[in-house]
């Protein structure tokens, strides 16, 4: 009661030091947070800076944050010394098959165990999460050994295809999210005459489109990014990914910062864009697992 | 008559079923469960591709565990790695997340900047710090040479190149897990602030005591998304240090693919993967054990 009295009368006059209490909070808050962001920021500018450089001036001191005498002769050499855009079409048409085969196949499974009844789904279902368990270690020797009997070594199948047949994660998430949304429209298809699959095409379908452009960005990311998958299953350098291909790069010439920044910068382009123009998708995904798990 | 009816059109239902969802178990059956019972059977062989299998029993296991030092520095190693990287990978998105919600102005902004490093593969990432290290004209010995100290080469010294590529590790993360922390701190109802406020909590009490506490299912996610992660942590490894110097930042996963890649020694690296598989299941049972006793779910 005591402390009410006083906080009601000493309001007013405390409102100008509250306000400027306030002040300094936001302002600690921007400053902390411009701290943050710059430490995440600084890398890549240093990569970009650099990567316009001529050498010697990577190894002025103290080194300078813009180029002074900048120059495009590191991409040049990037695009002249490794068969560039062969890499580039490489991980396109890797990444495209990819993630378009696994869209495709996570949302007729999805499809199926959010709306269809048959025998053995809900096992069938468990069975396939039980497997998301599996760390990815496991698998690989023995991947890399079915790869090889069939002769899928040094091609880019065992990079399209596995992908292309889904991941649990993706008919997971989209499971989930088909659970979420009502059932009206897909009645009345029903009702109307449509198939299974009609009302899945026309109807479910259109309606997942937010689920499946988060787990597209996601499974273009992990596509375009991956390193492990190539490392092992391809050796012939006109097949080699992007990734792969500008980490030759770093031993077949003496180092280059410059020359390997260049590389770096060219590697982060596609995605950076990709990111800045789907934010959204990517922090909806990120979000949805997290709530999930 | 109508029984039998009744009982075909059962039976399309779950034919149709099975279509649907075919494409993705032949994949399933293929390239995941067939992988799994196969590992077993190969980490009982000895065998390097060339000549047939030789099956063998349990004794890559038993020279993994008793007579591979190596293994057990590497298993060392990657203890290193996790116990380095998951703390700070826990607790800075947490202190990220909670900045980025006090509804400041350019939220999408920080947001992004903080999220750049997520989408970067670790090619670039491991490019781009690997320069930063550099030991005679990386940028943070400049910074270091400022205020007077003569910085080491990171990567090259064995006592130092674990801990850089940690940090690194950590860095990349930091904008997925921050995005986690939002997700859970709006489900946070305002209400609990408001209530606070009135009974004179401060702010440091409101977070202790609510936020903290509120976010536990968000902070148990990323912790046993961050023990499984970095006990498999690959990419950095190889761009940066290739498991150097001296074995030092030679992590599991990356003498797994020595073996089984480098001296074709599959059925070792098969075993291998098991006891890793063994070991993460082990950690993560013990984790949901322990989280009936810190996680709080509303």
């Amino acid at each position: 009661m005591a402390t009410t009295t006083t906080v009601v009368r000493a309001a007013p006059r405390r409102l100008p030091r509250r306000q400027a209490v306030e002040a300094t909070r936001r302002a600690l808050t921007h400053l902390l947070l411009i701290v943050f962001c710059a430490s995440c920021l600084v890398p890549f500018w240093w990569m970009v800076a650099s990567s316009f450089k001529q050498d010697f001036e990577t190894f002025m001191f103290p080194p300078t944050w813009i180029p002074l005498w900048p120059t495009l002769e590191n991409y040049d050499k990037v695009f002249n010394s490794i068969p560039f855009w062969t890499f580039v079409v490489n991980s396109a048409k890797i990444t495209t098959l990819a993630v378009g085969g696994e869209l495709f196949t996570v949302s007729l499974a999805a499809f199926a165990f959010a709306r269809l009844q048959f025998k053995g789904r809900d096992a069938i279902f468990m069975l396939l999460l039980a497997t998301m368990m599996v760390p990815g270690a496991v698998t690989i020797v023995p991947l890399f050994v079915l790869m090889h009997q069939i002769g899928w070594i040094n091609t880019h199948l065992p990079l399209i295809i596995p992908p292309m047949l889904g991941s649990a994660y993706g008919t997971f998430l989209l499971r989930q999210f088909m659970l979420s949304l009502p059932t009206e429209l897909e009645d009345a298809a029903r009702i109307d005459g449509c198939s299974s699959f009609g009302v899945y095409w026309r109807v479910s379908l259109p309606l997942m489109k937010p689920a499946l452009a988060t787990l597209g960005v996601f499974a273009f990311m992990g596509q375009w990014n991956s390193f492990f998958g190539p490392l092992i299953f391809l050796d012939k350098v006109e097949l080699f990914t992007i990734q792969l291909g500008l980490a030759l790069l770093r031993g077949r010439y003496y180092t280059s910062w410059s020359l390997l920044m260049a590389g770096s910068v060219l590697a982060t382009i596609p995605i950076v864009v990709l990111f800045v123009f789907l934010q959204r998708y990517f922090v909806q995904g990120i979000a949805l697992t997290g709530i999930k798990g | 008559m109508a029984a039998t009816v009744r009982r075909k059109r059962f039976r399309w239902r779950d034919v149709e079923g099975y279509l649907f969802i075919a494409p993705h178990i032949v994949g399933f059956l293929a390239f995941m469960l067939l992988p799994i019972v196969s590992s077993m059977y190969l980490s009982l062989n000895a065998w390097d591709m060339m000549s047939p299998p030789r099956f063998i029993g349990l004794r890559n296991f038993q020279q993994l565990l008793y007579a591979d030092r190596l293994f057990w520095q590497v298993l060392g190693n990657t203890v290193y790695y996790v116990v380095l990287s998951v703390p700070p990978s826990v607790v800075l998105p947490l202190l990220l997340a909670v900045l980025l919600n006090q509804q400041v102005r350019g939220v999408s902004i920080y947001r992004a900047a903080l999220f750049m490093p997520v989408v970067t593969s670790a090619l670039a990432v491991g490019l781009a710090w690997a320069w930063l290290y550099d030991g005679q004209f990386g940028l943070f010995n400049y910074v270091l040479s400022l205020v007077g100290i003569k910085g080491p080469s990171w990567l090259s010294d064995p006592d130092l190149a674990m801990p850089a590529v940690v940090a690194v590790g950590v860095w990349q993360g930091l904008g997925y897990n921050m995005v986690i922390y939002l997700a859970g701190l709006q489900g946070i109802g305002q209400h609990l602030y408001e209530a606070a406020t009135i009974d004179g909590a401060g702010r440091l009490r409101q977070f202790m005591h609510i936020t903290v506490p509120l976010l536990t299912p968000s902070t148990f996610f990323t912790l046993v998304m961050g023990v499984i992660g970095s006990f498999q942590s690959f990419g950095l490894i190889y761009i940066m240090t290739n498991g150097g110097p001296l074995n030092s930042t030679n992590v599991y996963v990356y003498y797994l693919w020595q073996t089984a890649f480098g001296s074709s020694r599959m059925g070792y690296a098969a075993a291998m993967a098991w006891i890793l598989a063994v070991i993460i299941f082990i950690i993560t049972a013990i984790q949901f054990r322990l989280a009936r006793t810190w996680v709080h779910y509303q």
